[in-house]
């Protein structure tokens, strides 16, 4: 947790970063930069997933939706925050000359959304009723 | 693709880093846009009160700081071969942007 305090300033300070070790191949950089992004891509899938819900399954009950919905939503916050930390992780590791970071979030991610697609399956078998 | 002759911007990184770089910025813009859009078609669903106006406004004002950051980033992408990395303070913008829309999104669903 005190690590992932001292990643959240370094998210706001470029100066801090740049500090460290050695600039890397501009191209390792743009590499980390493109991974980042689709990691944002996720998170924003993600947020219009959960608004697809909200509106698309008007059908739904009422909690059913509330829960889908949020679920999506939280898993996006989540996924963008985690994004911009391992990004600066990886950013790091690079100037350092280090091993990149390894990271059980992906797992985590993949659990989830099967998680949800079962759910949502459910959601959509008995909760059509109302 | 031989390699041979010489050509116009010999320098020019054969695997097009920074022009993926930018598509990559550009596809994240499109996803920004449609999840803007699902978010303020959501807000005037239930009429137009001030507060559902007041949201789809906040949602449309996140979009376009998002697209601000990516024009950013995409002019210092195509104006040099070597572009700088991508700056903390950026990477946090597009990020917290990305919270913003989902925190919307939760105001929306209740």
């Amino acid at each position: 947790m005190i690590g992932f305090a001292q990643n959240v300033r370094l998210w706001f300070a470029p100066q801090d970063l740049r500090q460290e070790g050695g600039t890397p191949d501009y191209r390792f950089s743009l590499a980390n930069e493109r991974t980042f992004l689709a990691w944002l891509r996720t998170a924003l899938a993600l947020i219009g997933g959960g608004f697809a819900v909200d509106q698309f399954l008007p059908d739904l009950r009422w909690g059913w939706r509330v829960a889908l919905a949020l679920a999506l939503l939280a898993a996006g916050v989540l996924c963008s925050l985690r994004a911009v930390n391992h990004w600066v992780r990886c950013e790091r590791a690079m100037r350092r000359g280090e091993d990149l970071p390894v990271s059980r979030f992906p797992a985590l991610l993949s659990l989830a959304v099967a998680i949800v697609a079962v759910v949502m399956v459910f959601a959509v078998l008995v909760g059509w009723e109302g | 693709m031989s390699g041979t002759a010489p050509r116009d911007g010999a320098d020019r990184d054969p695997g097009l880093q920074p022009e993926r770089t930018r598509l990559a910025w550009r596809r994240t813009t499109l996803a920004g846009t449609v999840a803007a859009l699902l978010a303020m078609k959501s807000t005037l669903r239930g009429g137009t009160s001030a507060a559902s106006v007041t949201v789809c406004a906040l949602c449309g004002a996140l979009w376009l700081g998002f697209l601000l950051v990516a024009h950013r980033r995409i002019r210092v992408l195509s104006a040099t071969n070597s572009p700088t990395p991508l700056a903390p303070r950026h990477a946090t913008t597009g990020a917290l942007l990305t919270v913003a829309l989902a925190v919307c999104g939760a105001a929306l669903v209740f």
